[in-house]
């Protein structure tokens, strides 16, 4: 074990609380447990071939450093300690269990091993969101274990995200590690050729967890989710990190920063929806928008064809540049989205951009046919291009079909301050 | 490991030549992999019997064992040392014989 060390700026003598001294431990514990628990649970992982495992001695490495960090003062690695907890506490368990597990058996006997080089264990972290992420798991599978195993969240806080209960999501987490154990769910990189369609699976599971955030559902939920958005953003981060060369993980950072930047402008004081081009620029975040300016301007640069994540971004980059959207431009970048995923959401969010350049009767004229009568969106966008074309009895019966199907609360006072009377 | 692959159907007796042509390559390639382990057609469900032999005698009724919309009309037991090389593989025999496929893990014995 690491000799205690103090920490710097004021804290107190080993063994020694002071109220200076805890805050300090505190923060150290805290930063820690963001930056190196997917580490943690990735190597634990990775040496005894059990997410279980991983996720138990995780928590409880984490657990002992609360008690001993106050105790004893911050290790001058806390990393290294972290993972030497966490393995010794696999392998009590393990011995305590007394496997007959082959994997186990193997694992025990590298417990004098080196530490893993830095390298090996960025890759360790990429097998992990891959494993999270596998598409042979159900979708809410995928979102939850990622944010467990890869964001650290408690099972109480994921539940309460999702808005289940702690049970139901702690069933959901544990079915889905047995399907990883039984069905044989590799712990290993995908092939070359299989990578882009994995990665864009892993993307698919942060946009939903960014989107559930940025739209957040449900009567009773704030109209933005601030922790679910800042926990994708984290892991987007991540996975650009570890893949800094796949372009569609970087076109969805930037998408991410460019819609999140925008944030504070977005709902009023009243609660309502604020609607882009009413938005109060100055509210928006000039930090995260240059930093994704700058991740669309590194794709445009390797002149590589975008993808539908980067055409977003993209799209964004061109609503945060300068003092008002040029819609020329969003029509033009719609146009490669459409040839690229040819859904109906996407031609409606084009019809939206053609009612901004060319008018609303040009926008009605490609959204009236499109086949999306379940979605709030759709009514939405009809029942604001019939209020300004001044066909008020269609647009009021428009604004109706969009506020019974709106879940988000902002959206829906929005939707009721604009219906006609 | 090994995986069950059971090969989806809602028809009966619905396999045709081209399809079996397009089977028998598949498994070659099975074979030369060293997947291999077996396969079969299956005759039609409502022919098989049900067994019961729990009791001092044994029971025999007529038909499946569930009223199904879908059953299996085939089988294949491959070799693999994970999932991802499994789905990778029967996506293929997937193509092959032109049906949907359900993967399922054999248990491992004791050891």
């Amino acid at each position: 074990m690491q000799p205690p060390s103090r920490g710097p700026a004021g804290a107190g003598p080993a063994g020694v609380s002071s109220p200076a001294h805890d805050a300090l431990t505190r923060a150290h514990l805290a930063s820690a447990y963001r930056e190196e628990w997917a580490r943690v649970v990735a190597t634990v992982a990775k040496k005894f071939g059990s997410l279980d495992i991983a996720e138990d001695a995780a928590a409880e490495a984490f657990a002992t450093a609360a008690a001993r960090w106050t105790e004893d003062g911050i290790p001058p690695n806390p990393g290294a300690w972290l993972q030497t907890t966490a393995t010794r506490t696999a392998i009590d368990r393990l011995r305590r269990e007394n496997t007959r597990d082959a994997r186990h058996r193997e694992a025990l006997m590298l417990y004098d091993a080196p530490p893993e080089p830095t390298g090996a264990i960025e890759d360790d972290r990429l097998r992990l969101v891959f494993t999270c992420c596998h598409p042979a798991l159900a979708m809410e599978a995928r979102v939850a274990l990622t944010l467990r195993m890869v964001g650290g969240l408690t099972v109480a806080e994921i539940a309460r995200a999702f808005l289940v209960q702690e049970t139901t999501m702690a069933a959901r987490i544990t079915r889905a590690k047995a399907k990883i154990s039984a069905a044989g769910i590799p712990y290993r990189l995908p092939d070359a050729e299989d990578l882009p369609a994995r990665v864009s699976g892993v993307l698919a599971v942060l946009f939903l967890i960014f989107n559930e955030g940025y739209l957040a559902t449900g009567p009773d939920t704030g109209p933005v989710r601030e922790d679910l958005t800042a926990e994708a953003i984290r892991l987007t981060r991540l996975v650009h990190a570890l893949l800094p060369a796949d372009g569609e993980t970087t076109g969805m950072l930037g998408l991410m920063l460019l819609t999140d930047a925008r944030r504070s402008a977005r709902v009023s004081s009243s609660g309502e929806l604020v609607p882009l081009g009413e938005q109060d620029r100055a509210l928006w975040d000039a930090d995260l928008i240059s930093e994704g300016h700058a991740l669309v301007r590194e794709r445009l640069a390797s002149g590589a064809a975008p993808g539908r994540y980067q055409l977003l971004a993209a799209i964004n980059a061109v609503h945060t540049d300068g003092d008002r959207t040029d819609w020329s431009q969003v029509v033009a970048l719609y146009d490669q989205l459409v040839r690229l995923d040819p859904s109906p959401i996407v031609a409606l969010n084009r019809g939206i951009a053609v009612a901004e350049l060319e008018g609303p009767a040009a926008g009605l004229a490609l959204i009236d046919p499109l086949d999306l009568r379940a979605y709030h969106g759709f009514h939405a966008a009809r029942a604001d291009l019939l209020r300004r074309l001044g066909r008020l009895e269609e647009a009021r019966v428009a604004y109706d079909a969009a506020i019974a199907l709106a879940g988000n609360t902002a959206e829906t006072a929005f939707l009721r301050s604009r219906r006609p009377e | 490991m090994q995986y069950l692959i059971n090969v989806i159907d809602d028809r009966s007796e619905s396999g045709t030549a081209e399809e079996a042509v397009a089977i028998d390559a598949f498994n070659e390639k099975l074979v030369a992999g060293g997947h291999w382990v077996f396969a079969a057609g299956l005759a039609d469900p409502t022919v098989s019997t049900v067994i019961d032999g729990r009791g001092d005698e044994p029971v025999f009724t007529d038909g499946p064992f569930a009223e199904t919309k879908e059953w299996a009309a085939g089988l294949w037991i491959i070799e693999a040392e994970d999932l991802d090389v499994a789905l990778e593989l029967m996506a293929e025999g997937s193509k092959a014989c032109n049906r949907r496929l359900e993967v399922r893990p054999v248990l491992a014995p004791p050891a």
